[in-house]
């Protein structure tokens, strides 16, 4: 079983964790145009590789927060709190 | 069975993706519209992604009545393609039985059934009793018990392998060139136009391009500047050991997120809900495998003592409402098929013949124009997912 660090409660299995998606997406205003509105809600960039996304401790703490995980391997490189900036990468992975 | 050629310098078309849409696009390229100067290029092997990896059901039990159009066209390709493809592809249509596990499940089993109806398929409720007689194993009175369903009898299963072999056959027949070990790494544009695929096996000019890579379709759109709505996640199936006879049908629980059916070698074949976060892996997570088998055994007591012989999983790309994304896209000379998510296999037939026909007169095939990728920004939605509640 897969292992999350919960930033309040620690590391538990993930059958404790839901997913959010894609985390840092800003709203826009209601006065943009449909392009930039479809963008928001619709297209994500998917990525194979480091991600930042969002779960929730649902059946914990039931806190969100956002993580950087690598979605080709499932290693979790960093878990952080939704007010937090995106932290930097490792340095093991930097490139 | 197919020549393995060297890519050559240029092609009308090329088809980027060597799973089973990917090769019924180039079958339907040279067949109807003889269009044969194209290519298939393939990463890895033919047929070794999810068009190997899934459960091999084919239905068109959908809700909208574009969706019932597209899949019931494809089912019917099914139903000749042995023929068509001079290659048996095992379809048994032994009825696709879906269960409802609550009163308020039944309603919305009874609304679908009667959309599906409507839309000039066939559809029948089916009582516990006549449940129980169509699989004498089945646990009525489970956790969450069965209290009727419908059936599908035209849906049933047929052999993937078979599928995309007999399209490549067919393919390679009629010209078209099977390109293995090949992988896509960027693209050549001239002004809004690609002009050539830049590949591990070398650059190959293209007048027209095709993308049919499931999982990996936003990496690709990445190199011919785009995004799509889709998001990669895991899906798992599974088999046990072979066994003789014990299931006929193919049973579809939504509530508890599990389908069987027997193999002609005696497998049972099993699925499930993807899991649940956006993945890359081809594997699964074990909390997954274990909710899926424990629901199978919950409904199916009989089953518990045997062996699972094999696990694996495929990347499915899902889109926002769960519908296929086919068509055009903002790159003028390229066409993507994905977002068929965890149900693409039924639709192989009926997507390559309506990308083929999308490719050449460069407009969508009509089957296809509710599934266009621009649908989205006129929020022109085909909601499956909401309308049938379940993944599909």
């Amino acid at each position: 079983m897969m292992q999350i660090e919960c930033p309040y409660c620690g590391k538990r299995d993930e059958t404790e964790f839901s997913y959010g998606g894609e985390a840092h997406l800003v709203r826009p205003g209601p006065d943009v145009d449909d392009r930039t509105w479809t963008e928001y809600l619709f297209f994500r960039d998917n990525t194979k590789g480091v991600h930042a996304e969002r779960w929730r401790h649902s059946r914990g703490c039931g806190q969100w927060f956002n993580a950087l995980r690598d979605t080709a391997t499932h290693r979790f490189l960093a878990v952080y709190r939704l007010t937090d900036e995106r932290p930097p990468l490792p340095t093991d992975l930097q490139r | 069975m197919w020549r393995s050629p060297e890519p050559k310098r240029s092609y009308d078309v090329v088809i980027i993706g060597g799973g089973g849409h990917g090769l019924a696009t180039a079958y339907f390229l040279a067949l109807r519209h003889g269009v044969r100067n194209v290519a298939v290029l393939e990463k890895g092997w033919l047929g070794g992604g999810n068009s190997g990896r899934n459960t091999q059901v084919t239905r068109s039990n959908y809700f909208y009545p574009a969706s019932t159009r597209f899949f019931d066209h494809s089912l019917k390709l099914y139903e000749t393609l042995s023929r068509d493809l001079n290659f048996n592809i095992m379809l048994s249509q032994r009825g696709v039985v879906s269960v409802a596990s609550s009163s308020h499940e039944l309603e919305l089993a009874r609304r679908w059934a009667n959309a599906i109806y409507l839309n000039g398929i066939d559809a029948e409720m089916l009582t516990p009793a006549e449940i129980k007689r169509l699989m004498p194993d089945v646990n009525l009175q489970a956790r969450l018990p069965i209290v009727g369903g419908f059936i599908q009898r035209r849906g049933g299963i047929s052999r993937h392998d078979a599928v995309n072999w007999g399209f490549a056959r067919a393919a390679d027949a009629l010209g078209v060139d099977l390109i293995q070990g090949c992988e896509v790494k960027a693209f050549e544009c001239s002004g809004e136009r690609l002009s050539a695929v830049v590949t591990t096996r070398g650059t190959i000019g293209a007048a027209k391009v095709a993308m049919a890579v499931a999982g990996h379709s936003s990496q690709i759109a990445r190199l011919a500047g785009f995004r799509l709505p889709l998001t990669s996640m895991t899906l798992q199936a599974m088999v046990t050991e072979p066994v003789k006879p014990v299931l006929d049908t193919v049973m579809m629980s939504p509530a508890i997120h599990v389908y069987a059916s027997q193999s002609d070698r005696g497998e049972l074949v099993i699925g499930g809900g993807a899991d649940v976060y956006h993945s890359y892996i081809q594997r699964g997570s074990l909390a997954t495998t274990e909710a899926v088998v424990a629901a199978l055994i919950e409904l199916f007591p009989c089953y518990s003592r045997l062996r699972l012989m094999r696990q694996w999983g495929g990347i499915v790309d899902i889109s926002p409402d769960t519908s296929p994304i086919i068509g055009k896209t903002p790159v003028e000379n390229l066409y993507v098929s994905c977002g068929w998510g965890t149900g693409g296999y039924k639709a192989i037939p009926a997507g390559g013949d309506t990308l083929a026909h999308t490719i050449v007169n460069d407009a969508p095939h009509p089957l296809i124009e509710a599934f266009s990728l621009s649908r989205f920004s006129r929020a022109a939605l085909v909601d499956e997912g909401a309308a049938a509640g379940v993944d599909h």
